[in-house]
């Protein structure tokens, strides 16, 4: 059993799981935080950006002033955005059987693995998690497609070169393997190589390995696997969530008596409650609009917007915020809101009963119909003709660097009255905001993180009770800027198995066991010898049969005729013939009788003595040895056959035969 | 006893002895025997027995039956220990020897039905209330009860058990006391036998090796050090005093738990007031021995007496801090602070595992806390609290609970973990810090104090009860910081923590979760009433989005909400429109629109909360004056008057008539007339004009109407009110003395109106139609008729109709046997029917 680690993002996991004779990719996250390293891309034209000095080495040098800009202290990469890959010369990723898919963020880097790595398997996944992560992909593609840069930087990525960069370029880890976003048809012909599931089914893997996804909590959709065979059960746990928000609860129940637990996708801000969260956008909403500001909110199309545009609808009017307009702008607006309201059976329980009375199970459709919010694809066409502030914007991308959300920084980001509200958890906000910097917009960090808490992994774990527990690394201690925090780790016994980027490990589990099924014929054949109360033996003689990692114990052929013609013999015929077969013996031999049994037969001069591990009986006269120990038992006599066989059937008579 | 009683009395004992009978319910019975307790308490003589044969053949019926039923048969033993607490009635009721049969070796004690808690339970019940003279105890000695008594403290039901020690410290105390004689000693020869048996008995079970006799005997003596306080407990103390300490010390007996609460009944008892005895030296060793748990009670008590001995007091003290303690040294740098404590009085050892435990880490700190705040809230406490070090320790305890505090050490570290988002210590520790606000000797540490306060406001992880804590701590501090002298540098620190605290406010406000913008609203309201006169308050309030968010939440979809924004806009309104160097003065519309809001509320809200709200704050207006800047005040009464006359909510209308009130003696007093009836009025204010005046102010703000109408309200609290006022009014008009002999009524048209008027009031509640202005020809606004009204009706008589209890009827005694006797004659219909 070993464990391939791909990535080293706790959220974004990408692993390759080695089992009997399978090999499993589990999720393929794509880390995006590299993107900040860059500066935005602009929908328009900003002369502030396009002001940026270039960058000048201390020594004065000026070769890289056209590849990195510096805004307010910090240097950035004037280059289309590129993205940190899943390490791909672990192991040759061609010869990956499956790819299992947990949720749709853990599968944005699906192009680069199944289109350039000479992948020819299948991908496994819920209907929910293609048609919302072909709608991130959708998005991401088209933000950073419809702002064409002629640029494309290299030369800082040189390793002589980074060493001179400035923090955090200098520290940027794997630069070589940044690659550029992918297209619309490799996004396509990767996602038609997925097969859709559903959660609980059972799928059968080589016959070796069964997989089957269980539902996780967290998002429409999402899934954890369990990934089993006869005798070994290994689970893997990504992004779950025990709150009760849209998608269906998490199934517990389902993963207990696991041989290995795979932990990933814990909540990314563990000290932050998402109910607390939720409390804090929406006052600090009602604030900035009540005293005439625009608030934006940067997030991804699907998932927590949803919850957050549920919360709004109830509290709207409450905080006398109706007149107030609510702008959803991304290139698949339409389609996130109108696929949430289809995929009725991956809802929770209260949101499916609506369904059948019949309602949207979410209200955002009350929202849209009563024109308190309105989507479109981008800020150029109708929406240009709708905007009215103060208003409240929900738009991608949540790092700040393509996507209509950089025109609303750009447009707001000078008067102190309006706010940006942080809910993805994703990226660093002070990251995010640094090319804007210098910024007189309010900014509130409310990451609303509905994954897993360390509390809540602590009873999860007591209730599941896996054998042994693996993690990426940063789960086995407190967050660096928390040190004191010892609540904040993943804390069951024995101690979780840690990993990080480009590990391999060795899970810490045996296979012991293989499952063999016995022809009826065979089984009939069997006659069973009690030896203990309880335990009965048999011989089998049997011809051991594998075919698709199935074992079959079939009846022996009889023996071969001699054959009727002179044709050849054809090689698949050819079975091993069977030899008759001697008696299995057991039982022990006590000395004492067995002395008497040899005096009896005449042997007078029998001498006894003790070893370490049985006993010796010498019969002088005949200068013969039997050596009697506990699994054998032996004659040394010189040349005499009739004497060895006399004295084995005195030995016989002593045992158990069958 | 009542002849009606008496007449009922034969029946309703001949069908509690039928067998056929169902079982009556519990209550009833219940009742009953409270009536013949009352019946025989101030009466010895023994007529109740003999002029009511009944019921001594009750009991010699129910002592007929082959198989009683449980609940007569306790009934029955209940009722002959009433009977027999006289020795009077005890001798009768021996002549058939029924005390003997019931209470006897021959009585139930033997059979089967003793096998029912509640005939055990009837038993014990009935031996306490008989055993009030000599030939009781005797009879109980006599027939082996005493053993009786002693197996049942370990009876399986509670209540019997209970009852049991009860009963047993109940004969030892009347044993001891019905003979007079020397001083007891320790010797048992010198105590009456039957004292004697029970002091052998407590002895032998508190020597036994069987933890449930010492568990009884500790649970007897904690109740008689409890309730008796006579010399000769002292001679008993002595005799166990040995035994009781080698608990402490030894751990094979576990009975620590129960000593706390023995020994502090017993320093209680003014017996023990010698200070150098024994006694405090046992108490001081229990102190050391039990568990902090075991001991925080005994601790606090002993703070909590006056008697006892300073360096007693100061090691209960030391109990009490040591977690406190533990929290600070665990929290601090080394050497940063040295503790609280100079030294401890168990093994430090012991809290800190205890604290270092997961599962009794908050436990010991929620008690701990509550027992500080019970110490913080007595006003004569005897030691000095170190409130500093206690503030420190509460400061720890509540960062660590929201993981602000790195701490250095291990231990530090592991409490910290047991403690992060502990929402029960947060309240506690935030209930003891407001507690802890009026001490002084902590202002140097008050800027770190609000970082904490403050960083829980802020925080959108702290629970909305926890905040809710939090504020009311915020509150009571910013009120201390007022009480400071203000340097121009406390000036600016006061300043800059109001500033941070409306940001908060501000944010809280907008919360989507109602209990947080109720208890912001809470909040905001308590801050108005203690820091109104403050300039840099009202300056920061007032430059603040907060009094416009306040209003919004007039209008919030819970009524919980919008009843405290009522009543923050009505304080708010002290400050804003109504005071005199009001920076808004001159915002009349806005002062007009915030009436007429609060009227419209009162007028259409849905829900009573805001209703009620809005009629106390317009109550508060008045007596503080400010409506008069409104408008005509009577037109103000009147009008909310009319509004709430009709509400459904009686505490609304209750309400109006507190309104009514606060503007009868505001006028009174504004018009010179003394408001205390009784006191000597000035000739001029009691003059026939002035009177005049008075009565058609009234009038004209529709108030007798309305206190007539509510004397006949289906609430009582309400009629009530209205009755009150009603006397205290004519105390204006008329001489006090005529309140008793109310005045006749002439032959007039408004004479007969009032008559009529008079006639209603008489049926209460029950009156109906009750007339509107001009009906039946009673003009509530006409001066003439009110006084009339005020000096003939009989207000003293409505008052004592009134205040009898709704009940007061259906709770006669005879109405209850009434009720028994019904409940049984259906049996006998239905008996008829089958027939």
């Amino acid at each position: 059993l070993f464990q391939y680690c791909l990535s080293g993002h706790p959220t974004l996991p990408c692993n390759v799981l080695k089992f009997k004779s399978t090999t499993i990719m589990l999720d393929c996250g794509l880390d995006m935080t590299s993107t900040l390293n860059f500066l935005p891309l602009p929908l328009v034209q900003s002369p502030r950006l396009s002001k940026l000095p270039g960058w000048v080495l201390k020594d004065g040098s000026t070769f890289l002033d056209k590849e990195l800009k510096e805004c307010s202290g910090h240097v950035f990469v004037d280059s289309v955005p590129e993205f940190c890959l899943p390490e791909t010369e672990l192991l040759d990723l061609s010869t990956v059987d499956v790819i299992l898919i947990s949720n749709y963020h853990c599968m944005m880097a699906l192009p680069y693995i199944t289109e350039y790595t000479g992948f020819t398997g299948t991908v496994y996944a819920t209907e929910p998690t293609v048609q919302i992560g072909r709608l991130l992909m959708e998005e991401l593609v088209n933000s950073i497609e419809r702002v064409p840069k002629a640029q494309s930087a290299s030369m800082w990525k040189n390793k002589e070169v980074q060493r001179l960069l400035p923090a955090p370029l200098k520290d940027a880890v794997e630069v070589s393997m940044w690659r550029k976003c992918y297209s619309m048809p490799e996004v396509n012909a990767a996602l038609s190589k997925i097969q859709l599931v559903g959660y609980s089914q059972k799928i059968e893997l080589f016959g070796a390995v069964q997989v089957t996804p269980l539902s996780s909590g967290y998002a429409l959709g999402s899934s954890n696997w369990i990934i089993q065979s006869h005798y070994e059960k290994v689970s893997y746990v990504s992004g779950s969530s025990l709150l009760t928000t849209h998608p269906q609860p998490m199934d517990q129940a389902s993963l207990k008596n696991s041989d290995v637990l795979i932990l990933t996708g814990l909540t990314q801000i563990p000290t932050a409650n998402p109910d607390g969260m939720v409390g804090e956008f929406c006052s600090n909403l009602a604030m900035t609009v009540r005293n005439g500001g625009n608030v934006l909110v940067p997030c991804y199309p699907s998932g927590v917007i949803y919850d957050l545009l549920e919360c709004l609808y109830q509290y709207i009017d409450s905080a006398g915020l109706s007149n107030i307009p609510f702008y959803f702008i991304s290139p698949v607006a339409n389609s996130s809101l109108e696929f949430s309201q289809i995929f009725a059976e991956w809802l929770c329980h209260n949101k499916q009963t609506k369904v059948y009375l019949p309602e949207p199970p979410f209200p955002h459709a009350e929202l849209i119909q009563t024109n308190k919010l309105k989507h479109y694809p981008s800020i150029h066409g109708d929406f240009s003709n709708d905007f009215k502030q103060p208003c409240v914007v929900f738009t991608g991308h949540p790092s700040l660097r393509f996507g209509d959300v950089v025109h609303f920084m750009e447009l707001w980001g000078k008067s102190s009255l309006n706010t940006v509200i942080f809910t993805e958890p994703d990226f660093s906000y002070l990251d995010a905001l640094a090319p804007y910097q210098p910024l007189a917009m309010k900014c509130v960090y409310c990451p609303i993180d509905t994954r897993l808490n360390f509390i809540q992994v602590s009873k999860l774990l007591k209730e599941v009770q896996p054998l042994h527990v693996v993690c990426p690394e940063q789960y086995t201690q407190p967050p660096p800027t928390q040190s004191h925090r010892t609540d904040l780790m993943v804390d069951c016994q024995p101690p979780p198995m840690s990993y990080r980027r480009a590990e391999v490990l060795t899970l810490p589990y045996k296979r012991r066991y293989e499952k063999i099924e016995i022809m009826p014929d065979l089984a009939d054949s069997l006659v069973p010898l009690e030896i203990k109360p309880g335990i009965s033996l048999a011989t089998v003689s049997a011809v051991l049969h594998t075919k698709d990692n199935k074992h079959v114990l079939q009846l022996p052929p009889k023996t071969p005729q001699p054959p009727a013609s002179k044709k050849r013999k054809r090689v698949s015929d050819d079975v091993p013939e069977c030899k008759s077969l001697k008696p299995l013996l057991s039982g022990s031999i006590p000395v004492d009788q067995f002395v008497q049994t040899l005096e009896k037969h005449g042997f007078s001069d029998v001498k006894v003595e003790d070893t370490a591990k049985g006993h010796i009986v010498l019969l002088q006269e005949a200068e013969t040895l039997i050596q009697l120990e506990e699994d054998s038992t032996h004659i040394i006599c010189d040349n005499d056959e009739p004497l060895r066989i006399k004295l084995r059937d005195l030995v016989l008579k002593f045992l158990q035969k069958f | 006893m009542p002849r009606g009683c008496a007449a009922l009395l034969p029946g309703v004992c001949a069908a509690l002895a039928d067998p056929r009978q169902p079982g009556l319910d519990d209550t009833c019975l219940e009742k009953l025997l409270d009536w013949f307790r009352s019946l025989t308490w101030f009466d010895p003589t023994v007529e109740l027995v003999q002029d009511n044969p009944c019921l001594t053949e009750l009991i010699s019926s129910v002592l007929a039956l082959p198989e009683p039923s449980p609940s007569i048969l306790s009934f029955t033993l209940q009722l002959a220990g009433i009977l027999a607490s006289s020795e009077n009635r005890f001798q009768h009721l021996q002549q058939e020897k029924l005390l003997e049969r019931l209470f006897g070796q021959a009585g139930p004690r033997g059979c089967a039905v003793w096998e029912d808690a509640s005939v055990r339970s009837g038993w014990v019940k009935g031996v306490h209330s008989m055993v009030h003279h000599q030939p009781a105890l005797h009879l109980l000695c006599s027939e082996g009860g005493m053993d009786v008594i002693f197996t049942l403290q370990g009876d399986p039901s509670l209540f019997v058990a209970s009852a049991a020690s009860q009963l047993l410290v109940h004969i030892l105390t009347f044993s001891v006391e019905s003979e007079p004689s020397k001083p007891l000693g320790t010797k048992d020869c010198e105590w009456p036998a039957c004292a004697q048996m029970i002091k052998r008995h407590i002895e032998e079970s508190l020597q036994s090796s069987s933890a449930s006799r010492i568990e009884q005997s500790l649970k007897l003596l904690t109740s008689l050090f409890g309730s008796c306080y006579a010399a000769w407990t002292e001679a008993l103390w002595l005799d166990i005093a040995k035994q009781i300490e080698s608990f402490l010390t030894e751990e094979t007996v576990q009975a620590q738990h129960l000593l706390a609460n023995l020994l502090l009944n017993v320093a209680r008892s003014p017996v023990f007031c010698d200070t150098e005895g024994s006694f405090w030296a046992l108490v001081t060793s229990a102190l050391e021995h039990l568990t902090p748990v075991q001991a925080g009670p005994l601790a606090v008590g002993l703070l909590k007496l006056c008697k006892c001995p300073q360096d007693v007091r100061i090691q209960a003290l030391t109990v009490l801090l040591q977690p406190m303690d533990c929290i600070l040294r665990a929290a601090s740098q080394p050497l940063e602070y040295a503790g609280l404590l100079d030294e401890s009085v168990s093994d430090p050892v012991t809290v800190e595992s205890l604290l270092s435990s997961k599962t009794s880490c908050a436990g010991l700190l929620c008690q701990t806390l509550a027992h500080l705040e019970k110490l913080l809230s007595l006003k004569h406490l005897e030691v000095d609290l170190p409130c500093m070090s206690l503030l420190r320790s509460l400061m720890a305890i509540l960062q660590f609970c929201n993981g602000f505090l790195s701490p250095a050490s291990p231990l530090g570290s592991t409490i910290s973990r047991n403690l992060i988002n502990c929402f029960r210590v947060q309240k506690s520790a935030l209930d003891v810090l407001a507690a802890l606000s009026e001490k002084k000797g902590c202002d140097t540490l008050l800027g770190s104090l609000f970082d904490v306060l403050l960083a829980y406001l802020e925080s959108p992880n702290t629970s909305p009860t926890v905040l809710k804590k939090a504020f009311q701590a915020t509150s009571k501090w910013l009120m201390h910081l007022q009480e400071l002298s203000c340097s121009s540098s406390q000036c600016q620190r006061t300043e800059k923590i109001l500033k941070d605290v409306f940001v908060v406010l501000q944010k809280r406000l907008c919360s989507p979760c109602w209990e947080v913008r109720d208890s912001s609203l809470e909040f905001l309201t308590a801050m108005i009433k203690c820091l109104r006169d403050q300039d840099e308050f009202r300056q920061c309030l007032l430059s603040s989005e907060v009094p416009r968010l306040t209003e919004n939440l007039l209008e919030d979809p819970e009524s919980y909400v919008r009843a405290s924004a009522v009543t923050a806009v009505g304080h708010l309104a002290c400050i804003t429109y109504f005071a005199p160097e009001s920076p808004v003065v001159g915002n009349q519309d806005n002062k007009e629109n915030t009436v007429a809001k609060l009227q419209e509320i009162l007028s259409t809200d849905s829900e009573g909360f805001p209703r009620r709200a809005v009629i106390s704050i317009f109550t508060k207006w008045l007596r503080e004056g400010c409506t008069g800047q409104l408008e005509d005040t009577e037109q103000f009464v009147s009008r909310v008057i009319q509004t709430v006359e009709h509400d459904l909510d009686w505490e609304v209308r209750l309400g109006g008539l507190e309104l009514v009130e606060a503007f009868c003696s505001q006028t009174i007093c504004q018009r010179g007339v003394s408001e205390c009836p009784y006191a000597p009025a000035p000739s001029a204010a009691t003059s026939p004009t002035h009177q005049q005046d008075l009565l058609q102010g009234f009038c004209r703000a529709k108030l007798f109407g309305f206190l007539f109408r509510s004397l006949c309200d289906c609430d009582k609290p309400v009629g009530q009110r209205a009755c009150d006022i009603l006397i205290g009014l004519r105390g204006n008009f008329y001489p006090m003395s005529t309140l008793e002999n109310p005045r006749e009524i002439g032959d007039s048209p408004a004479g007969r109106g009032i008559a009529w008027l008079q006639r209603t009031l008489r049926q209460g509640s029950l009156a109906q139609n009750f007339p509107t202005d001009g009906d039946n020809g009673v003009d509530f606004q006409d001066p003439e008729s009110m006084m009339v009204a005020l000096g003939a009706i009989d207000l003293l008589e409505l008052h004592d109709e009134l205040n009898k209890s709704s009940d007061h009827v259906e709770e006669s005694p005879q109405s209850l046997l009434q009720d028994i006797l019904a409940t049984m004659g259906t049996i006998e219909d239905n008996e008829a029917d089958c027939y």
